[in-house]
């Protein structure tokens, strides 16, 4: 190990770096949903086979989400820093790199929502409206329990995806690992402090990943227990 | 009462418009249990569908209880739909909710208060002689367990209807007699009136008290049971109540006759009786009979021999003896 990594753990900036990724990934990832979980329920819900078929809304919501998904996040980040500007009174700091995430992880997690929600057997929303449910009814009594698992580990994905993201922000002013490797790693030349923050991410992959798979199979009760 | 008037469905398909029903005309009277049979393919799922509107139909009437469910708002006829339940080949269980929180599903949608919907499961859940399966999930069932649970769900905001789409199809034999069973003790004791749909003759041949003979689209032949059985009429009726029977018609010769047990002594030997007592030497060229608790089922396709004067003697033989036949072209 270099003199540059053991000055930057006893200043706790490495520690600070892992704390900063953590927060900004979860809390990215919070806001990801609140924005993206009712846009995916609309994207399935108004699909041609969907519970209430709305053909040109889901072409349009569609078409948005389709944009954003598919501008790459280092490019999208530099666009929407004006947006930042414009929410939280600034273009710099953790508080802008959370808003460009956020841009870049609600269509995201609209897909993966959208996805989840068409795993639910066809017959079973049949069923419920055979029963006389209506269509509001269904998506809080059965789409939403019923994909709970699958959304559970759709969750899981898009927070490690987030956490990939939340990386590059540290070449806009972003803190956390991303950005401890880059100014102190790959800028000064010290290979060791990149490694480190590789396998930090890894290891807060890793737990992340167990936790929220252990919570999906556990509320999952087509598994025999 | 059901009563649909010239319904039809066609739907769009990327090679043109397919119809999938086309003009039915039927009335399903109250108390009754009323099968619907037909090849796959023939309408008889979407015709079901159509009875509480899961289908809209192109063109008809749904008629229930004398209220045209076509003319109903969205609102009426999720109203309408609790008083019909339905259940399906695939159970389609909640797979999230255990056994009673099934049951009570529909009692929440109706916004019945919890204690009295626990109170209705447990009742349904005695009916159906699932009591200790009550926490079970879905997946910790059998297939015959699952369908007594949808049984029990589809009854639970007491309809006065209840449609069976296939609902014994993903069922091993012993299973769907067990269902069946419970199907004829539910419209008995309840006085449910129950739509049957199936591709087997079994079932209808069952628990049915009229059955509706469906091809490509059409009713084909509308009856009592016994009467189809006995004697049916359209082509396809013929080929849904002997369905292996087809090889025979080439065969020429003597006439030939139809032999139906319907629940007749197993323990009566009945050809050779036919046999020995008219003294008439016959072929047997097809049959397809089984004992189901001391009773015969099914059917025998029987040759007589060229001779007018023996053939009648035999057919006196079977009038006099009272066994169920019909002549054969």
């Amino acid at each position: 190990m270099s003199e540059m990594f053991f000055k930057l753990w006893d200043k706790g900036l490495i520690q600070l770096g892992i704390w900063e990724t953590v927060y900004m990934t979860l809390i990215s990832a919070a806001v990801a949903y609140i924005i993206g979980l009712p846009l995916g329920l609309l994207l399935s819900v108004t699909d041609s086979d969907g519970i209430h078929p709305m053909p040109v809304l889901n072409r349009v919501v569609g078409v948005i989400v389709n944009i954003f998904r598919s501008v790459p996040f280092v490019i999208l980040m530099l666009a929407v820093l004006p947006v930042a500007k414009l929410v939280v009174g600034t273009s710099m700091g953790n508080k802008a790199v959370i808003v460009t995430l956020v841009i870049a992880a609600a269509p995201y997690v609209a897909r993966m929502v959208e996805s989840s929600i068409k795993e639910v057997d066809k017959g079973v929303i049949e069923a419920v409206q055979a029963m006389g449910t209506p269509s509001l009814t269904i998506v809080w009594k059965v789409l939403i329990p019923e994909a709970k698992p699958s959304l559970i580990t759709g969750a899981v994905i898009s927070t490690v995806t987030i956490l990939g993201y939340s990386a590059m922000a540290g070449t806009i002013g972003g803190t956390g690992l991303g950005q401890i490797a880059i100014s102190y790693g790959y800028q000064r030349y010290n290979d060791d402090i990149i490694w480190v923050c590789v396998v930090l991410t890894v290891i807060i992959v890793q737990i992340l990943q167990e936790i929220g798979m252990r919570i999906a199979h556990r509320t999952d009760k087509r598994v025999r227990q | 009462m059901i009563e649909l008037r010239g319904l039809s469905k066609t739907f769009a398909s990327a090679n043109g418009p397919i119809t999938a029903l086309k003009n039915i005309d039927l009335t399903i009277s109250d108390g009754e249990i009323f099968g619907i049979i037909g090849l796959s393919g023939a309408g008889k799922s979407t015709l079901v569908r159509c009875i509480n509107l899961l289908e809209r139909p192109t063109e008809g009437q749904v008629i229930i209880d004398g209220r045209d469910l076509t003319e109903m708002k969205q609102k009426e006829l999720l109203e309408m739909r609790r008083s019909i339940g339905m259940i399906f080949q695939g159970f389609n269980l909640l797979e999230q909710r255990n056994v009673t929180q099934n049951i009570c599903y529909p009692l929440e949608i109706a916004r019945v208060p919890k204690k009295q919907a626990v109170e209705r499961a447990e009742e349904l859940l005695e009916l159906v002689g699932l009591t200790d399966r009550r926490k079970s999930y879905p997946s910790q069932l059998s297939g015959g367990q699952k369908q007594r649970v949808a049984i029990a769900r589809a009854l639970a905001t007491k309809p006065k209807y209840l449609l069976c789409d296939e609902a014994t199809s993903a069922l091993d034999p012993a299973t769907t007699q067990s269902i069946l069973e419970l199907l004829k003790e539910i419209n008995r004791s309840m006085g449910v009136t129950i739509v049957v749909i199936t591709h087997e003759m079994k079932v209808i041949d069952k628990i049915c008290d009229k059955v509706a003979v469906i091809d490509s689209s059409e009713i084909a032949e509308v009856g009592e049971v016994n009467r189809v059985f006995t004697a049916p009429k359209s082509q396809i009726a013929r080929e849904l109540v002997m369905p292996n029977a087809q090889s025979t018609k080439h065969i020429s010769g003597g006439e030939k006759l139809r032999l139906v047990f319907n629940g007749e002594s197993s323990y009566l030997p009945v050809v050779s009786n036919l046999i020995m007592e008219s003294q008439v030497p016959v072929n047997i060229l097809f049959a397809d009979t089984r004992d189901i608790d001391g009773h015969a089922h099914g059917q025998m396709l029987l040759q007589l021999p060229d001779d007018p004067r023996q053939a009648e003697r035999a057919f006196s033989w079977l009038d006099a003896n009272g066994i169920t036949y019909s002549r054969e072209e």
